[in-house]
């Protein structure tokens, strides 16, 4: 019994390094959504064209694919990565690009009136994107990118290939150390279901406090 | 950095072995997904509480929790419970599994779609459940799905290369050994990424086509 506490810190120790990086490649995966997602509905051809490739490059490729290239290849191409750099930023701009797409279709399916209304009261672009359409068009966004998170975070245990310690990583050291196959394998599938029901509540809850006082949301 | 050239043309038939191991394994778990999708979807919709709750559990951790780790407990776990599998069969498993919960939730969207004057009128013309189903509601059911489905296709067409991890030698493992045997990584694992841009962004283009064609009235 005591000894299975070691192990059970190990796998602990892991679901710290999991959080870490999910939170953080969210981060990036948010960010790289927006810049991408307005950048598709630009009126500058280029912009446009870039935001296009970017999302099509990394939906085109899995995750998988994506980490080992930025790990294995672009440190020869003079970008030396860590695995946590390589990890983070492939997940991050991996899911941004899936993010990108939502954020362009709940901005598009803004009814024209608000923009008309905007023109009308003689905003600019920028305070209209600001203070008129995102405000409404995040709320439509939540519920994917809840989805979107809990993609990203069943996305982390890849890192593991890359010798980054994550829950997968120690979970299959546990398994080389004591034999066991079943325990640790079904305690981080246990782990990593609560952490996706945990972002789908957290979620949830978001997007009641955000279409709280909009119109037709429905609350 | 150079690429060379050469030595490029000289991996290609080791590639080759890999892209039909892939290929393999993306038919083979398609066609468990496909199915499996359908009896979890009916299953879900089971009027017996005893059926539909304990499937709905099972469908939302199969999909809260990664793929590469169901792959781990399909590989090291189930020998020890005596089922001997070939990686190539855990693999397909753990795929069509995995991805058997996504088309689940498309046949489900499917089938509530299908007016309630379908059921009744089965009803009224005195057909068995099973008559229900495969003369009535699978037939209206399937053609609107059909893009949504191709989407899961592509997808796991592209998750592939997470069969490496338990070692199947589909493409990204081949490329690895190349990689790791000539000690040169751009080449085999940029040729990798360009095989999946190469597949995956015509069938964007495709399905976007199948869309347009199936789902009409969705718009």
């Amino acid at each position: 019994m005591e000894q299975w506490q070691g192990y059970i810190g190990l796998i602990l120790q892991g679901a710290v390094v999991t959080i870490e990086i999910t939170i953080m490649g969210c981060i990036v995966a948010l960010i790289a959504a927006f810049i991408a997602g307005l950048g598709r509905l630009s009126r500058f051809w280029l912009v446009r064209w870039m935001a296009t490739a970017y999302i099509e490059f990394f939906r085109g490729t899995s995750i998988f694919v994506q980490l080992f290239w930025a790990y294995f290849v672009l440190p020869l191409l003079g970008v030396p990565l860590s695995p946590l750099q390589a990890g983070v930023i492939a997940l991050g701009l991996n899911i941004g690009a899936y993010g990108a797409e939502v954020v362009r279709g709940a901005i598009k399916s803004i009814p024209r009136e608000q923009y008309e209304a905007c023109t009308a009261l003689n905003l600019t672009r920028f305070q209209e994107m600001r203070h008129v359409i995102l405000p409404q068009a995040v709320v439509r966004m939540l519920p994917t990118f809840g989805n979107n998170s809990i993609e990203l975070l069943k996305g982390t245990a890849v890192v593991s290939l890359i010798s980054l310690s994550d829950m997968t990583f120690q979970a299959q050291v546990v398994r080389a150390q004591t034999g066991s196959t079943a325990v640790p394998f079904l305690t981080i599938l246990l782990l990593y279901f609560l952490f996706s029901s945990t972002i789908s509540t957290v979620i949830k809850r978001l997007e009641r406090h955000l279409s709280r006082g909009l119109d037709g949301t429905g609350t | 950095m150079e690429w060379d050239w050469e030595f490029s043309i000289q991996i290609l038939p080791q590639l080759w072995e890999g892209v039909k191991v892939t290929i393999q394994a993306t038919i083979l778990g398609t066609m468990i997904a496909m199915t499996l999708g359908l009896l979890l979807a009916i299953a879900r919709r089971s009027a017996n509480e005893w059926i539909s709750r304990p499937v709905g559990v099972f469908a939302e951790l199969i999909r809260g929790t990664p793929l590469l780790v169901q792959l781990y407990f399909l590989f090291y776990v189930l020998p020890d419970l005596g089922l001997l599998l070939s990686p190539l069969t855990a693999g397909v498993l753990g795929l069509g599994l995995h991805y058997s919960t996504y088309t689940a939730e498309v046949y489900r969207t499917g089938i509530d779609a299908i007016p309630k004057g379908q059921w009744e009128a089965s009803k009224a013309t005195n057909l068995s459940a099973n008559q229900t189903w495969t003369h009535i509601i699978i037939p209206q059911a399937i053609p609107p799905m059909i893009p949504a489905l191709a989407n899961y296709f592509v997808a796991m067409f592209k998750e592939t290369p997470l069969l490496a991890a338990i070692t199947v030698l589909e493409l990204m493992n081949q490329a690895r050994s190349v990689a790791n045997y000539h000690y040169k990584y751009v080449e085999p694992m940029t040729m990798v990424g360009l095989f999946f841009l190469a597949v995956s962004v015509p069938s964007v283009i495709l399905l976007r086509k199948l869309e347009a064609r199936f789902a009409p009235s969705n718009s």
